[in-house]
């Protein structure tokens, strides 16, 4: 039991943080049908305002990750005007590879401005007792970050549900999904709408990244590949378009990964590999994931 | 001479190298139904597309109350007063009826306003008032339809365009549409329809057109276009 409930929480955790990260290629895919390769870049960009806003500026955690995060947003706003909105038009494998590019730019920018050499996120944390601290459920012992990491992937996503279903511009949002020129039509500017999702989407992603980071404390301009790609997996495994599906996608995959390496330990170095057996068998069975709505061509 | 809402002057619209209007020139005077006929690939829809925004004008001007509105991108055209109801409805089918509704009144800040329209949208059709909470894309047609009119209603157009708006109805709601037509226009909005049905737009509109691959081959007050030999005789097929 105790070891269920061990590996039940880092379950929840990386699979929240999956699905944190899956929400902005969902969300994206929904309304431009583009698939965002850049957003796991966007992530380590995050994560990087953080690291040199709190070791740099000296901004304490929470401040500089309210900074990274709005960083991350603004990047994500500036992506689209810059990279994808003149594409709009164009033939959709233009945008695609045009996403390929700006992946490639930003981790060279990476390794221009923050250098090659990892750096250990650890060091935003001047106190370092916070990351020994542990809770007690039922004889097992849970990290508190764990706790907290949880606690803020599940606020987050309300705050994501409020403003898609809640909200004008979320309205917008779906309307957007479903039928760009009608919803020009209602006075709604959709390039606004369209670097809005941009915005959110990668501030979900930098708060993923960050907390990623204090887990996985490496930091260098390719850290976002992995978890970028795992996302994109859970994106199509939950039904990429379909939000909830993100978020249902990504939690089953960090749950199957770190259950099959608890109860397998034989095959924990191929931990990866499910990841994609989950995307290959999905694509061969349930091309539109668990959530997903069969596929309606656009015309 | 009224005042006048829309005025387009020799608009020429291409696609690749097709040249779709070749020089088309209308005046729609405010408070007035003006229809524009003609059969399928006339160019109908594509005059309202360029009047909305959504095509692009390589010639010509579309003016609105004075203002030279050639070319502006559609949610601006829509700020200033004019609302489209799209070929095939085009409701949103993943929204509900009411936010459908709502998608309508996006620029408008007067929510007292916005609940006092609802009220006359229901008063005009009843039947949205019960389907509210259901998704747009579970409505029939007819449904649709009246979503479509009264999603564009929403935003208090001043000239309000319909395109095709009884084109795979039921007879009987076909008339009910016409009837909504007048009715909306009683009120004060000005109309610019769009119909196949040349017969059903005569009969409510107060002037209109003949369009033929392009260009307006015809022009004059409804009645008398009811009574003319050409029409009568390719439109209303009464040899």
């Amino acid at each position: 039991m105790t070891f269920f409930l061990q590996n039940f929480f880092n379950g929840i955790m990386l699979g929240g943080l999956y699905a944190l990260i899956a929400v902005g290629y969902s969300m994206v895919y929904g309304i431009l049908r583009l698939i965002n390769f850049a957003h796991g870049d966007v992530m380590m960009m995050g994560v990087y305002f953080a690291y040199y806003s709190a070791v740099v500026f000296s901004l304490n955690p929470i401040l500089s990750f309210t900074v990274a995060v709005l960083g991350a947003a603004a990047l994500g706003f500036l992506i689209d005007r810059v990279a994808y909105k003149p594409l709009r038009k164009a033939p959709r494998i233009s945008a695609l590879i045009t996403a390929i590019g700006v992946s490639f730019f930003l981790e060279n920018l990476a390794v221009v401005i923050f250098g090659a050499i990892p750096k250990s996120f650890l060091d935003v944390f001047k106190d370092k007792s916070i990351l020994e601290k542990t809770i007690t459920v039922a004889d097992a012992r849970i990290p508190l970050l764990t706790f907290l990491v949880i606690i803020v992937t599940f606020a987050m996503f309300s705050v994501l549900f409020f403003v898609v279903y809640k909200t004008k511009i979320g309205m917008a949002m779906r309307a957007i999904a479903a039928d760009i020129p009608t919803t020009s039509l209602m006075g709604v500017n959709v390039d606004n709408v369209i670097g809005f999702t941009f915005a959110l989407g990668s501030a979900l992603a930098a708060a993923g990244g960050i907390m990623w980071a204090m887990r996985f404390p490496n930091v260098h301009p390719y850290m976002g590949f992995v978890p970028g790609l795992k996302a994109f997996i859970a994106a199509v495994f939950g039904g990429i378009g379909s939000i909830s599906g993100a978020v249902l996608g990504g939690i089953l995959l960090g749950m199957i990964e770190i259950f099959l390496a608890a109860y397998f330990p034989s095959v924990m170095g191929y931990r990866d590999a499910f990841a994609f057996i989950i995307l290959i068998t999905v694509l061969l069975v349930k091309p539109s994931g668990l959530l997903g709505k069969k596929a309606i061509e656009k015309v | 001479m009224s005042e006048i809402a829309l005025e387009i002057k020799d608009l020429h619209v291409y696609y690749g190298s097709i040249h779709a209007l070749k020089g088309i020139s209308l005046v729609v005077p405010k408070g007035q139904i003006v229809t524009l006929i003609g059969a399928n690939g006339a160019g109908k829809t594509t005059t309202l597309s360029a009047v909305a925004g959504l095509v692009r004008v390589q010639k010509g001007k579309v003016i609105f109350e004075g203002q030279d509105i050639t070319n502006k991108p559609p949610h601006l055209v829509n700020r200033l007063g004019i609302a489209l109801v799209p070929e095939g409805r085009r409701i949103f089918p993943n929204l509900t009826v009411y936010e459908n509704l709502l998608m309508g009144a996006y620029n408008r800040k007067d929510k007292d306003g916005i609940k006092e329209d609802l009220e006359w949208i229901f008063q005009l059709f009843p039947r949205l008032k019960e389907r509210l909470k259901q998704l747009g894309g579970t409505l029939s047609g007819g449904e649709q339809q009246m979503l479509a009119i009264s999603r564009a209603l929403m935003s208090r157009p001043r000239l309000l365009m319909m395109d095709e708006p009884s084109l795979g109805l039921a007879p009987i709601l076909v008339s009910e549409v016409f009837e909504v037509i007048q009715k909306i226009n009683r009120e004060g909005t000005t109309i610019l329809l769009i119909e196949q049905n040349a017969l059903g737009a005569l009969k409510v509109a107060h002037y209109g057109y003949v369009l033929e691959t392009g260009t307006i081959v015809l022009e004059g007050p409804a009645q008398e276009l009811l009574n003319n030999e050409l029409v009568k005789k390719a439109y209303l097929g009464i040899a």
